[in-house]
């Protein structure tokens, strides 16, 4: 005969993102490493040569770090001021860095005094980096001008005057060692191409506000570009600077721009405390992190092992990969490949044509709370219900099972008779759940039961009046909260009503005489409409 | 008038079968069931009914296996008359007239001759109260015979037929009514009158509802309103008496049987489980549940090894001695109320409506077979009197069957309604309704009214529902934004109102291109392609009630009935009243093949049916009192072939047919005089083996039917024994079937051949029948026929040709023998088909 239809549980929309790989990808990192720095962290840079040190400049001095150390492996502390942008060089020997006082330093990783000082920028120095030949370096200043220097004698190349603000970010070619790009910040708006060969920019893009940051794409095809303006602007190079994309994500200026992922994925940080991790095929958010403080600074190590996040409250976060699931599965395949054996065991049996088959009845499989129910065993099933892990993790199987009950009519029945641990766990469990708006309706019933019913009880119990002193605050705070909801959808209304321009219903003569309006309506929303006439 | 007396209302199919308690007959082949003003043969074992036994002039009230001789079977009916039935071959006997109109009948094996019935006690019109009396019936020839013989044996005897049962070798009878138990012995002529209180103690009622006797052993079960069963025993004295309480049913006692030998007791009720309780052992039971619906009766096979249950939805199920349920016997479910509208499903051609609760039903008109239940709500279904279950409400089809909304509603007292929307596509592979998308709470109150597009295929389905919070939506199957959320639901995709008024009814055109609502009074036209308000309509004063296009050459039109009575009639195109007339309709219905409409029109407590076109003055067809009452659901069914009636009354017929409902939840339909010839022959060339259940197989092997029959007519050297022998002149086939397996050709190579034989043996000896007389068949078919079989033998033997170089010594199947079978074909293979039968 029919069997027994296991007790429906609803199946609820996934509030909140989906899983996604890339949701899995992202969120596989181990707890931050939380490091305190002297000052708001400007720069990181991850060293291009094996074992990926990376140099963190903040305030005055550029901490090295290994990729695992929690103490800096080397200190650069000869600065005067601020030190800015400190980069490592693309073999990891050199690094450079700007400083407030104008003068651009060159360091041995090894060494701790400055190799080479140079001087000739009259203003704080932003943007320093090495060209792809090793032997120069560009710098951009707040004097207006970037430069190229030689890095054996310290002598200034080439000076370039064209932009008219604050230079603050700047990257050079990885491919071509003639070309550069350097962009002003607060009034300039520009980015512009450089070529050492030739006396002046090349090309010149309107980012249309200050930009903060800048990145080329490894093919070097693509531009990044992101600032004050909250936009990240994406530029083909290749098509003379066309603006590409424009990716509106932030709410407050972005800061920092980095490629993850083989450059698959693209990471912008920002002041509004969160860094985005974009597809670089569809530009789609795919990931989102937050930080407890406005980010200045973000990198990546190579492979995405880690990510080393500057923040403006001087704390530096450092999140690296897990690597321990790749082992876990080896040990659970070597765990579980015996019983696999068992269970397919006789399973790939291939019958012969003319054998008989004798099928066995499958002997269906129902949840405890389910077989409690088959057997009417109302409050057992309700208690079944109300394992801990079922109500934390599942309470929608909870809210089903209170569901049926109160459908079999024996809910009351179900509820009653209950010491006072089982009553804690089942108020526990209401006080948890009775805002959830899903399951609100049913679990108000089941709360005006209780009430009903231990009401003669109450004062016995110090844990329980506890709780349903609670239960009567949040049903007060919810209560209030749900009035000022409606104010706000009240002002609402008004507002919509009052933006909407009204239009006349025009009449037919013909409709009039015939007792028949005609009316006319576009909008999804007619009833905001004069009400037309009927008769 | 001459004319409309050609089209008649007839009753189609669906009638009651659980009315009264079923009989099994005593090789439990057959089950006996009244049903309406017939009496029904099934078998047993393929479900089908085999016989109708038609005769009764109104209800029949009770069937019963004639004691002494097994074959034959009384029925009794309101019409006063009991009928002697030779149910194996569907003939009537004998009519015994009674006179009065007979509630129940029973019998008993030891009094010969003398059947009893309960009856109207003379006097009261009333069925409050019956008397039981004992017929002696006649030995006289001739079918018609007058009864005088009638004696009372009891008086007082409740309606109810369960609460009359014979005891011990028919020594006494037991009834009861009320709180009261009465046991009259006929040896002693005396009665003895048994009472309990009113109420037990813990305040339910102690009203006795059925009782059954012991066969063997001096004991009586009687069963409670409150689900106690009472075993009684000592019954023979007046103050002795003892009485044992079983107790596990939580509601009333339905029926109570015992087993032909008395091992067990067999209980059941509203809670829909067979209990079966073991006589002297009573603590151990073994239980059947969830039967489906409440259990009104219990019968048992003279032989004790099949039981059957009748259940309250329409249904027998046919349960083994062993507690397993080996059939079920489904009629249409009748609830008290059908809900959903009446549907065709455009697939199956079958009518959808309310079944068991929480389903919806698909029954075959054709065929007067349920199809299958759909299980709507999915939930288990708790057999408890007063509890507030999950109904359908709602149900719609789109234009291709491919998808089905339905609406299910359970009312609380204390919360709101719960409401679902269910979408259901239909699945090819397993030929059935797939849940798709279920949206809890669509609207926040009740739905008045769902509808899909008709016009609109695949991708594009457009569902419209309204709601008493008088919002109407429109759902549309939207492909998911990821590809790994599954294949594609249904999704809201424009909500509106119309100045706060309740939508009551919304209507597509047929072409999909409009969308009428009626608000209440206003009726407003959208298009469902912009959502554009396109126009609004209205006949003030009465709130609209029904609205329906015209289909076809009518398109233009809209039509309407309004709560004050009036049948409007809308131009579309030139937005204004075309017509309107006074009449109180309350169903108005468009045929989907033809550009009529229906309006069955409530009149002084009858229903008129009025079938006219839009666009023409004058109704095509009236009917007055087609039925009392009101009529709320019809339904225009296609018709699997076009009829071709010319006559202009019936010509609306042609297409399609109108079927209705009656508030007694009769379904009734209208026939044309031809069509009903037409079934009346069809129904001649179905007999063609009364006592075998048709199967195409049988068909092909009918040919022994006089043998066979011959066997029957004489019950008493029917037994296995009297089988008739294998022919021995079959000597090929004996010696094929008796040659070891491992001598013969592959049975691959074989079978082909000897199947072939047999059809053609089918064939040809029922050509020979039919044909007795006319000119023989066509012999170059016959050759043709001869050829190709020949081909087919060549073919099959070919692979053996090397085997039997190499070993000639097998008695391969040769030439020679395939002549041999041949030659064998032609004898009788009677004794094939009677191994089928067994």
């Amino acid at each position: 005969m029919a069997s027994f239809k296991p007790t429906k549980i609803p199946v609820y929309p996934k509030l909140g993102e989906k899983v996604t790989q890339d949701t899995l990808y992202w969120k596989n990192y181990k707890a931050p490493v939380q490091i305190k720095e002297y000052g708001a962290v400007s720069n990181i840079d991850f060293s291009p040569v094996a074992p990926h040190n990376f140099a963190v400049t903040a305030f005055s001095r550029i901490h090295v770090y290994g990729p695992f150390s929690q103490e800096p492996v080397k200190t650069f502390t000869r600065f005067k001021d601020t030190a800015y942008c400190g980069r490592f060089r693309s073999d990891g020997q050199l690094l450079v860095a700007g400083c407030e006082d104008s003068v651009v330093r060159l360091f041995d990783v090894s060494g701790r005094v400055a190799l080479r000082m140079f001087k000739g920028h009259t203003k704080a120095v932003h943007v320093t980096d090495f060209t792809s030949d090793r032997y120069q370096i560009l710098t951009g200043s707040d004097d207006y001008t970037c430069r190229l220097w030689d890095i054996p004698n310290a002598a200034e190349l080439s000076t370039y005057r064209e932009h008219t603000d604050y230079i603050r970010c700047g990257v050079t070619s990885k491919l071509n060692r003639d070309l550069f790009i350097t962009a002003s910040g607060s009034y300039d708006h520009t980015l512009k191409v450089f070529d050492a060969r030739a006396e002046k920019s090349v090309m010149t893009m309107d980012h249309g506000q200050p930009v903060e940051s800048l990145l080329l794409y490894p093919s070097e095809g693509l531009l990044v570009s992101a600032g004050c303006g909250r936009y990240v602007k994406v530029w083909d190079l290749l098509k003379g600077g066309q603006p590409l994309v424009l990716l509106k994500n932030h709410h407050k200026t972005i800061t920092c721009l980095a490629l993850g992922s083989n450059g698959e994925r693209l990471l912008s940080a920002s002041l509004d405390r969160h860094v985005k991790v974009y597809n670089t095929t569809t530009y789609k958010v795919v990931h989102n992190f937050d930080y407890a403080a406005a980010i200045l600074s973000l990198a990546l190590a190579p492979d995405d092992e880690s990510i080393v996040v500057g923040m403006t409250n001087s704390i530096l976060s450092i999140k690296h990969r897990k690597h321990t699931e790749e082992s876990k599965e080896m040990m659970s395949q070597q765990r579980r490949r015996p019983s696999y054996r068992v269970f397919v065991k006789g399973k790939n049996f291939v019958p012969k044509p003319d054998d008989y088959l004798v099928s066995k009845p499958v002997k269906e499989h129902l949840a405890k709370y389910d077989r409690e129910l088959k057997k009417f065993n109302v409050s057992k099933a309700l208690d079944a219900s109300l394992e801990i892990w079922l109500r934390k993790k599942k309470p929608e199987i909870t809210v089903g099972v209170i569901k049926e009950l109160d459908r079999r009519g024996t809910l009351k029945n179900a509820l009653a008779g209950r010491d006072e641990e089982q009553l804690s766990q089942l108020l526990h469990f209401v006080i948890g759940n009775i805002v959830d708006t899903r399951f609100a309706p049913i679990i108000l019933t089941a709360a005006e039961m209780i009430l009903d019913i231990y009401k003669s009880v109450i004062g016995q119990s110090a844990l329980i009046d506890q709780q349903l002193l609670r239960l009567q605050n949040i049903l007060e705070s919810e209560i209030n909260l749900e009035q000022e909801l409606l104010e706000v959808l009240g002002m609402l209304d008004t507002m919509f009503a009052t933006s909407v321009t009204r239009k006349e219903v025009p009449y037919s003569d013909v409709g009039r005489s015939n007792g028949l309006a005609q009316g006319e309506a576009s909008s999804s929303r007619p009833e905001l409409f004069r009400p037309p006439e009927i008769k | 008038m001459v004319e409309q007396a050609e089209i008649r209302v007839v009753h189609q199919g669906g009638s009651n079968i659980t009315f009264r308690e079923p009989a099994i007959s005593s090789d439990s082949r057959f089950l006996l069931c009244a049903s309406g003003h017939n009496v029904k043969v099934f078998s047993t074992v393929t479900e089908e009914c085999v016989q109708e036994l038609r005769g009764h002039a109104d209800l029949v009230t009770g069937v019963l296996l004639r004691p002494s001789n097994h074959l034959q079977a009384y029925s009794c009916s309101a019409d006063g008359t009991v009928r002697l039935w030779d149910f194996t071959d569907g003939i009537l006997i004998k009519t015994y007239v009674i006179g009065y109109p007979i509630c129940s009948i029973y019998a008993s094996a030891s009094h010969d001759g003398v059947i009893f019935i309960a009856t109207p006690t003379k006097g009261y019109k009333t069925l409050d109260s019956l008397q039981l009396l004992a017929v002696h019936l006649p030995q006289t020839a001739g079918q018609l015979v007058e009864t005088s013989d009638l004696s009372a044996v009891l008086s007082d005897v409740s309606a109810n037929p369960a609460t009359v049962a014979f005891g011990r070798a028919g020594e006494y009878v037991a009834s009861t009514n009320g709180v009261q138990l009465q046991i009259f012995f006929f040896k002693k002529q005396k009665s003895f009158r048994f009472s309990l209180k009113e109420n037990s103690c813990s305040g339910r009622s102690n009203t006795f509802t059925c009782v059954a006797c012991h066969p063997t052993d001096d004991c009586i079960a009687t069963g409670h309103e409150d689900g106690k069963i009472r075993l009684w025993r000592n019954f023979d004295q007046k103050r002795e008496y003892t009485y044992r309480t079983l107790h596990w049913h939580h509601s009333t006692v339905r029926a109570l049987c015992f087993t032909p030998e008395g091992s067990n007791l067999l209980s059941g009720g509203v809670e829909s489980v067979l209990v079966q309780w073991r006589y002297q052992q009573e603590s151990q039971q073994d239980f059947l549940p969830r039967l489906g619906a409440a259990i009104t009766h219990i019968a048992v096979s003279p032989d004790g090894a099949l039981f059957c249950t009748s259940h309250s939805d329409n249904k027998i199920v046919l349960i083994q001695s062993c507690v397993k349920v080996s059939s079920i016997i489904q009629g249409l479910v009748k609830g008290e109320a059908v809900q959903t509208d009446l549907m065709v499903d455009p697939r199956s051609k079958a009518l959808v409506l309310n079944g068991k609760p929480g389903h919806l039903q698909f029954y075959s008109l054709q065929r007067d077979r349920l199809l299958f239940n759909l299980d709507v709500v999915q939930q288990e279904f708790i057999h408890q009197e007063g509890l507030d279950q999950f109904q359908v409400v709602m149900a719609t089809l789109d234009g291709a069957g491919a998808w089905l909304a339905t609406v299910e509603e359970r009312k609380q007292e204390t919360a709101e309604a719960e409401l679902n929307l269910k979408l259901w596509a239909f699945d090819e592979p397993s030929q059935s309704f797939v849940l798709n998308t279920t949206v809890s709470t669509p609207h926040e109150v009740r739905i008045t009214a769902v509808t899909f597009d008709p016009a609109a295929r695949g991708q594009t389905s457009l569902l419209v529902s309204c709601g008493r919070d008088g919002l109407f939506k429109a759902w549309r199957l939207a492909v998911p934004a990821h590809p790994d959320d599954g294949g594609p639901s249904w999704t809201c995709d424009f909500v509106s109102a119309y100045h706060g008024l309740t939508p009551q009814r919304c209507c597509f055109s047929a072409d999909g291109s409009l969308l009428a609502v009626g608000f209440q009074e206003v009726v407003t036209v959208w298009s469902p392609a912009s959502w554009e308000l396109l126009l609004t309509l209205s006949q003030p004063p009465g709130i609209i009630r029904d609205l329906c296009f015209g289909r076809l050459s009518c398109s233009k039109f809209l039509l309407g009935t309004t709560s004050s009575n009036q049948l409007c009639c809308w131009n579309l195109l030139t937005c204004s009243l075309e017509w309107s007339t006074s009449m109180e309709v309350s169903l108005l219905l468009a045929d989907p093949l033809s550009d009529n409409m229906a309006a069955f029109c409530h009149q002084d407590g009858n229903t008129d049916l009025f079938v006219f076109k839009p666009s023409e003055p004058r109704p095509l067809f009236s009917q007055k009192a087609v039925c009392s009452g009101r009529v709320s659901r019809a339904v225009f069914a296609p018709r699997e072939v076009a009829l071709e009636s010319c006559e202009e009354s019936s010509q609306w017929l042609n297409r399609s047919q109108l079927y209705f409902l009656t508030p007694l939840m009769d379904l009734l339909t209208f026939s044309t005089r031809a069509e009903e010839e037409r079934l009346m022959t069809a129904s001649k060339q179905l007999v063609v083996d009364d006592s075998v259940a048709m199967t195409p197989f049988q068909l092909l092997l009918g040919k022994r039917r006089p043998h066979h029959q011959a066997a029957v007519e004489d019950p008493a050297v029917r037994p296995p024994a009297d089988r008739p022998v294998p022919p021995g002149g079959s000597a090929a086939v004996r010696e094929l079937l008796q040659s070891p397996a491992h001598v013969l050709p592959a049975a691959a190579a074989l079978c082909s051949v000897f199947m072939e034989a047999l059809l053609g043996v089918a064939t040809e000896t029922r050509e020979n029948e039919t044909s007795a007389g006319e000119t023989p068949s066509d012999p170059e078919e016959e050759e043709e026929e001869e050829d190709s079989d020949q081909e087919m033998e060549t073919r099959a033997t070919r692979p053996e040709r090397g085997l039997l170089e190499t070993d000639s010594a097998d008695p391969v199947l040769s030439r020679a023998q395939v002549r041999e079978l041949r030659r064998v074909r032609k004898l009788d293979h009677s004794w094939f088909s009677s191994l089928l039968d067994s």
